[in-house]
């Protein structure tokens, strides 16, 4: 690991200035902020990131959770994992939510990572974490050893040819569906960002995952209401039972009457360079009724635009089945 | 297995005297002097040197070191350390405290499981020195040989190790399974225990011996 000079944030505008003085917030920013770590310092310890100035934002007042007066919910940055899921309004109002953390890592992590750097949880492709290997993302231009290596687990959607790497959070494809919002502070001021447009696609640019700039400190997210009478839930699936990132995985928020489905929103995990949501997918199944030959349609639709691999095709398939699935067994529930 | 070996190493037992009343930990590093011994003698000097150096490197003052206070076990401890040693490297290298194992140190083995204000936390994904004013909590501080905590003496009576490597995080994540929302089945234990990995595969075993802690502890509730 490379050295670094720790320093102790005292309140949220003493962050932004120092993180303002990085000429990135992107891959290879020389000015971090710290959260839980635990994905930040893997990374250090592997040489991917290599901050000269690591500051902790841990002990900011960023760590409520509160209801909103609209019915909706602010969550704090550094929220731990474990307190967000099992959080009893969370627990009510936002199953998926619930659903998807719990899903993910292991008690240990949950209690450590935060909310923030969940949203900015890096990729877990091994050429990205694997410094004598080209990657695009880590270093602009020397490459991707994915596309003609080992790729199974990489992303079908959304992919450039110059980067398949998935987003691997279970927390951020819930927070798609749910249609959460980023708040951020930075040198400019506070700004609102949907989390439709937080992540980017890779495109020519892979090293540039999220719209952050620097000294933009994630403060908090806010969820908006649930939609009367919805249901939501989270299917993952992957190779083993626990511990490990999905292959596919849906997050549904439905709202049904009279066997109609009258709102829909779908995201997908484990298959997309950034949390997936699907339009597509929801066009599919708004205003239809919930018959498995309507999901099985939609699931077509999300996945239509796919391009697999040369290990990953499986994984077409296994998003479509994952997601007719999961909304059979939230109708079913119904 | 003889528990008095095993939980935990204390720095004071290496003071003792002879083979019979070693620690494993003094044991393994006398049988490495012994084969050290053994070699020719250019050879001795080169590898005594070459350890020594490493010994100081352990515990000389980086340039960039900070002062850190730390309370672990209910004992403050006032440091200096470099901003990069993890909790883990400070707990073993510095506090000598060496029951939490370094096992892939990245966060997928468990092996370091500590508690920090009563949670249970990975000391080799965090650094010591963002951890000011916290209680830490090692295997050290959760029971003795002569005192066990219920969960390392019901570890000891169901088998649930054999090489003992990961056995410190197991009862770690154990420990603080007790008071986590885990549900009275096998599988939802297993599930909280996911986070802990065995190589021996004593997996069986661990459950059996935090099921049976808490059947004890409540007897309606545990399945």
């Amino acid at each position: 690991m490379k050295t670094f000079a720790l320093t102790q944030a005292k309140d949220s505008a003493q962050a932004i200035a120092t993180a303002a003085k990085a000429t990135t917030a992107q891959q290879g920013a020389e000015i971090r902020f710290i959260g839980g770590g635990t994905t930040l310092i893997d990374l250090m310890k592997l040489n991917v990131e290599q901050p000269q100035t690591v500051v902790d934002i841990n002990r900011l007042p960023l760590d409520k959770i509160e209801a909103l007066p609209d019915g909706g919910l602010t969550i704090g940055a550094v929220v731990r994992n474990s307190d967000l899921a099992y959080h009893p309004l969370v627990k009510k109002n936002y199953p998926v939510l619930s659903e998807a953390l719990l899903s993910g890592a292991t008690v240990q992590l949950r209690n450590m990572a935060t909310t923030a750097g969940n949203l900015l949880q890096r990729t877990r492709c091994m050429y990205f974490r694997e410094t004598n290997m080209p990657c695009n993302k880590r270093e602009p231009g020397s490459g991707c050893a994915a596309i003609s290596g080992v790729n199974r687990s990489l992303a079908i959607l959304g992919t450039s040819e110059h980067c398949i790497a998935t987003n691997p959070s279970d927390m951020n494809v819930a927070m798609a569906a749910l249609e959460a919002t980023i708040h951020v502070r930075g040198p400019k001021g506070e700004r609102s960002i949907p989390i439709s447009d937080f992540h980017l696609l890779p495109g020519n640019t892979p090293q540039r995952e999220t719209v952050l700039e620097p000294g933009d400190l994630v403060t908090h997210v806010t969820l908006p209401p649930p939609a009367p009478e919805s249901r939501s839930l989270y299917l993952k699936l992957r190779d083993r039972a626990s511990f490990e990132f999905a292959l596919a995985s849906a997050a549904v928020v439905i709202t049904v009457a009279n066997g109609k489905l009258t709102r829909a929103r779908i995201a997908l995990g484990g298959v997309g360079t950034k949390p997936w949501r699907s339009t597509e997918a929801e066009g599919g199944l708004t205003n239809q009724p919930a018959t498995e030959a309507v999901f099985q349609k939609a699931a077509d639709a999300a996945l239509r635009g796919a391009k697999p691999q040369s290990q990953n095709a499986f994984k077409v398939e296994l998003a479509k089945r994952c997601l007719v699935h999961a909304l059979k067994l939230a109708t079913q529930a119904a | 297995m003889p528990n008095q070996d095993k939980i935990p190493e204390k720095p004071e037992g290496e003071t003792r005297s002879g083979f019979g009343r070693s620690t494993r930990r003094t044991f393994i590093s006398r049988l490495g002097m012994a084969s050290l011994l053994a070699t020719t003698g250019p050879a001795v000097t080169t590898l005594a040197q070459r350890s020594g150096k490493v010994e100081q490197g352990l515990s000389a003052e980086s340039k960039d070191a900070i002062p850190v206070t730390l309370r672990v076990n209910g004992k403050k401890y006032d440091l200096r350390i470099d901003p990069r040693t993890t909790l883990l490297d400070c707990l073993r290298e510095h506090l000598h405290l060496t029951g939490s194992k370094k096992g892939c140190d990245h966060g997928q083995c468990g092996a370091c499981t500590v508690h920090i204000n009563g949670r249970r936390q990975l000391s080799c994904l965090s650094f010591a020195a963002l951890h000011e004013g916290e209680e830490i909590t090692t295997i050290e501080g959760i029971g003795q040989p002569e005192n066990l905590h219920a969960m390392q003496a019901a570890f000891v009576a169901t088998d649930a190790y054999q090489c003992g490597y990961c056995t410190s995080g197991q009862i770690m994540s154990a420990v603080a399974l007790l008071k986590e929302p885990c549900g009275p089945e096998d599988a939802e234990v297993k599930e909280f225990m996911s986070g802990n990995i065995c190589r021996c595969g004593a997996y069986q075993n661990i459950v059996a011996a935090i099921q049976n802690v808490r059947q004890n502890a409540n007897p309606q509730k545990a399945g």
